[in-house]
């Protein structure tokens, strides 16, 4: 500080009456009134802890009870589904002539179906197989749309409105019809066709959503900021593209596999979906059906499963959907 | 606005003309053909005019022909190859009456029910009827709809006797079947009213309605409303969707001979022209149940019209 | 002159995960009738939250007004109002108009209609006069061919028109109080200079007291009687435009005011920019809160809140240099200014 400076500051200071200036304050050290400079840059230092987006989000699912709850549901019926079948010994496929249509028992904690069969082990066949659709599903139908909204996406001009078009007519037709027209022509041979026939069309979604997001991102200052900052394109990728499209297709999946369920469910009810002696939830379901009056625990284990696992991944979803938006981070 | 629709109108012609190609060449394409199963044990000369009498000892390409001709000059889809002497364009009809009656009430049941239920959420957010309305919009998204059709048919027919389990052409028929359609539909609008309304009562021009002393009830009247249910009529091509595929599941449940009841029993049959025929209806019902909803939803907010007359 | 609205004591917080985040804390101000009083600060320092809070426009229970805090329009106690009193209150006595024109209009309302509707809550206007009254708005606040613009849709309009409309809105029941929370923010530059302008031009012909927040001080120099200068939720330094432009006495007011660009001749000297951030306003704060980014920075800052010293009966500021023992420093700029 110049010394001229210094010696006009005093004389303004004077022009000004002192008397309210001490009056409320109690006597302070003078060596307390020495210039200290500037914090250099403590105030740069963030007191609250700085929390990345991805553990941001995880830290909200946890917090979220519902979504934690289902987590842990789904990860038990994956475990079940697994050892499930094996629990009791007896094989799925086994048919027991001398116990038909039982109520549940110490022998067949599930009770047995029309054949005898026992529907403990039967419900967690099932399960295996339609979470392994549900899942199977959900993840090819994620591939394939992203790299279609992708191309679509990374292209634009005329590759997207060609791309997009196409997804538009796709989309005009209800799923289930071609689900069901696939069914048919396949003659629902295998799971093989059966997931053809599911995943034919369900990764119109996903393009649609993986291109929308790309291309809102594609736009946003933040990507025009890397761009201008002579961030490479392949870093902005990495960086900033795929962590903000991964949230969204997280979700996606979580809200496909359910779907994915429930599509197949409804095929192997309607009697084209998955063919005896294997079997599926939906399938178990539909076959409980007929003697639905006079067995209702038939129908009761295969129809709690399916509510209960489609819900779980629906609240997940719903969980997750929040916990990765970061317009709700608060 | 006229072009709007004109090409609207375009498109649904193509998405339609793909809809009855693929359907019609996918059929065809199946191993064998139509009639061989049925046709196997026949006489070498019956069998000759079996195939003669359904046009399949033509080409593929002169056979598909002669449906479209028939199709947009007579608007028939040909006859039944299971129960001859049954046209399917009649067939459809007759079936159509019944499951638009059960759909249609379904729908309509749906959406009042469910846009109701996502006011009551949206304005009580976080208070125990935002929790009961989401309890029963998980409940009708996650149960599946046999699951939920039986279990009602159990209660109230073999139960409580209220109810007849089965059947069709009288009032009480109609009740269990329409709920039980309608379920998803409440389900989906009250959930998506809820997030709409909540969405919009963020909006900064809620904001300036406030600041302008609009009590909070004309708030949501003129304001909310209106632009939360706006989005709403383009989910209702998924609605009506759902509602087809339920029926397949509501009328096999409930023995209701409308349209899905025949597709399945048609898929069961392997009755290839009803199947090419049911499905090139659905389709056609469904694409230009969407065109509509377009052309409503172009005309109700007025940032598409603008859009629309460029 | 006639005091209208008087704010003491102000305290708001907002709920969050991390805890209690105190925006504004303890300001206070007065309001005179016809008179223009600008809040400036940087972003995040409480102004805008304060002029919400005029109108209780925050929404509970996430962000809390809290209690003991005052604010009275002419005697009326704001902060207790019942629904039908802040309805009665909100656009008739104070009204306020937003940073973005392109979202603080209904998209499926016609302006004509949004303008109708203050008209109709407050004035009981039948529809017939509250059109025409709309129209005359429209004439006043400059839109061409007003006739056919009240059939318009936001979306039809301009950003600069449609903050026209917006004032239009604000002050179609000749309100006491306008609040303009960075009415000019999100426009361009030619059509900031229009939308101050006729700021003005309205209230020298209608009166209005104006509360302006914004962060530009170019903005203020032609416009507010009195200023404030915030940071961290507090009032650092107030005084009549004059007082803070040409004798600002708070370091923090120094830095503002060399940060804005200059095109006078002989300044060559570079654009000022301040280091560091602001305080996060989750912690406590009982020293001067500017004391971390300050170059005047003395042990005292860190220990103790100042007090606010009067310099005249306008100018007050809350800064330890005021204090007898502290060093004389005077601003960088200052120098410039004074000369």
């Amino acid at each position: 500080m110049s010394k001229e400076t210094k010696t006009q500051a005093v004389q303004l200071d004077k022009t000004i009456p002192n008397g309210a200036k001490t009056a409320a304050v109690p006597p302070i050290p003078k060596e307390k009134f020495t210039i200290i400079g500037t914090d250099d840059f403590s105030g740069d230092i963030i007191a609250r802890p700085r929390i990345g987006y991805w553990a941001d989000a995880w830290r909200r699912l946890r917090q979220n009870k519902v979504a934690t709850v289902s987590l842990f549901f789904l990860i038990l019926m994956v475990i079940m589904v697994i050892i499930g079948p094996y629990l009791n010994g007896i094989n799925y496929e086994a048919v027991d002539n001398t116990a038909i249509n039982q109520a549940p028992s110490a022998a067949h904690w599930f009770g047995t179906d029309a054949l005898g069969r026992d529907l403990f082990s039967r419900v967690w066949q099932a399960g295996r197989v339609s979470i392994a659709i549900g899942i199977a599903g959900a993840l090819i139908g994620t591939v394939v749309g992203c790299i279609y909204g992708g191309i679509a996406a990374y292209f634009g001009g005329i590759v997207d409105t060609i791309l997009m078009r196409i997804v538009e007519v796709l989309f005009s037709i209800p799923y289930l019809l071609i689900v069901i027209l696939i069914s048919v022509i396949t003659d629902s041979q295998s799971i093989f066709t059966l997931m053809l026939a599911l995943t034919l069309t369900g990764w119109c979604n996903t393009a649609r959503l993986v291109r929308g997001q790309m291309l809102q991102l594609k736009s946003q200052e933040f990507i025009l900021a890397a761009n201008a900052l002579g961030v490479s394109p392949w870093t902005t990728i990495i960086k900033h593209l795929i962590p903000n499209t991964l949230g969204v297709i997280l979700v996606a999946i979580t809200f496909d596999i359910p779907s994915y369920i429930f599509s197949e469910a409804f095929l192997s009810y309607l009697g084209l979906g998955i063919k005896a002696p294997n079997t599926s939830w939906g399938a178990l379901a539909s076959a409980a059906q007929q003697t639905f009056a006079f067995y209702p625990y038939q129908m009761f284990f295969p129809a709690l499963l399916i509510a209960l696992t489609m819900l779980s991944f629906t609240l997940l979803g719903d969980g997750l959907r929040d916990a990765l938006d970061p317009k709700l981070r608060k | 606005m006229l072009k709007f629709v004109l090409k609207r109108v375009v498109y649904m012609l193509v998405t339609l003309l793909i809809i009855i190609t693929v359907t019609f060449f996918m059929m065809h394409s199946i191993p064998g053909d139509p009639l061989a199963s049925m046709a196997r044990n026949l006489p070498e000369q019956t069998r000759q005019n079996y195939y003669a009498k359904y046009g399949l000892d033509k080409p593929k390409g002169e056979q598909y022909l002669i449906f479209m001709k028939n199709l947009i000059t007579k608007g028939d889809l040909g006859e039944s190859i299971r129960y001859p002497g049954r046209r399917v364009t009649d067939t459809l009809m007759t079936n159509s009456v019944v499951s638009g009656t059960t759909g249609g009430l379904a729908l309509i049941l749906g959406i009042i029910i469910g846009v109701t239920l996502g006011i009551v959420a949206a304005l009580n957010k976080n208070r125990w009827p935002d929790y009961v309305v989401m309890i029963i919009a998980i409940m009708g998204i996650t149960v599946p709809v046999f699951v939920l059709g039986a279990l009602l048919q159990y209660f109230f027919t073999v139960q409580l006797r209220v109810l007849p389990t089965t059947g069709w052409g009288r009032l009480e028929n109609l009740v269990l079947p329409v709920i039980v359609l309608s379920f998803n539909t409440i389900a989906t609008y009250a959930r998506y009213v809820k997030s709409n309304m909540l969405e919009v009562m963020n909006q900064d021009y809620i904001l300036t309605a406030e600041a302008k002393g609009v009590t909070p009830i004309n708030v949501i009247k003129s304001h909310v409303l209106r632009n939360a249910f706006l989005p709403c009529i383009t989910i209702l091509g998924g609605q009506i969707a759902s509602i087809f595929t339920g029926s397949f599941i509501v009328e096999k449940i409930f023995g209701i001979p409308g349209l899905g009841f025949y597709y399945i029993s048609s898929i069961n049959d392997r009755d290839y022209t009803m199947i090419i025929g049911t499905t090139v209806f659905f389709g056609a019902l469904f694409v230009v149940a969407q065109l509509v909803i377009d052309v409503v939803y172009g005309i109700l907010d007025p940032r598409m019209r603008i859009k629309a007359k460029d | 002159m006639e005091k209208i609205l008087e704010v003491k004591d102000l305290h708001v917080s907002f709920n969050t995960y991390a805890g209690k985040v105190r925006a504004v804390r303890g300001v206070g101000f007065e309001l005179n009738k016809g008179e223009s009083l600008a809040f400036v600060g940087e972003s995040g320092c409480g102004k805008t939250v304060t002029a919400k809070s005029v109108l209780r426009l925050l929404k509970p229970p996430f962000a809390v007004i809290e209690e003991g805090s005052q604010i009275l329009y002419k005697g009326q106690d704001v902060v207790h109002m019942d629904k039908k009193a802040l309805s009665n209150y909100r656009g008739a006595e104070v009204s306020m108009i937003f940073q973005d024109p392109m979202t603080s209009l209904n998209p499926t309302m016609k302006v004509g209609r949004q303008i109708m509707e203050s008209l109709q809550i407050h004035k009981k206007l039948d529809k017939k006069a509250a059109m025409e009254e709309a129209i005359h708005l429209l004439k006043l606040v400059n839109i061409p061919s007003p006739e056919t613009r009240v059939n318009n849709y936001p979306h039809e309009m301009s950003g600069g028109m449609r903050q026209r409309v917006m004032i239009a809105i604000a002050l179609a029941c000749d309100p006491s109080v306008l609040i303009a929370d960075e009415p000019t923010t999100a426009l361009d530059v030619t059509i900031q200079a229009q939308i101050m302008d006729l700021l003005k031009e309205l209230k020298e012909k209608l009166g209005t007291a104006i509360i302006l927040v914004t962060h530009d001080l170019g903005v203020v120099a032609n416009f507010a009687d009195r200023v404030q200068v915030m940071y961290a939720g507090q009032v650092l330094e107030r005084g009549t435009a004059r007082e803070i432009f040409y004798d600002g006495r708070h370091p923090y007011t120094w830095a503002l005011l060399s940060s804005v660009p200059k095109l006078a001749k002989e300044s060559k000297q570079e654009l000022y920019a301040l280091k560091g951030t602001p305080p996060d306003l989750i912690l406590p704060l009982n020293h001067c809160p500017f004391a971390a980014r300050c170059e005047h920075c003395m042990s005292i800052c860190k220990e103790q809140h100042p007090p606010e010293t009067a310099l005249s009966d306008t100018h007050k500021v809350s800064c330890w240099l005021q204090h007898p023992d502290a060093p004389n420093v005077t601003a960088f700029s200052g120098k410039e200014a004074r000369s």
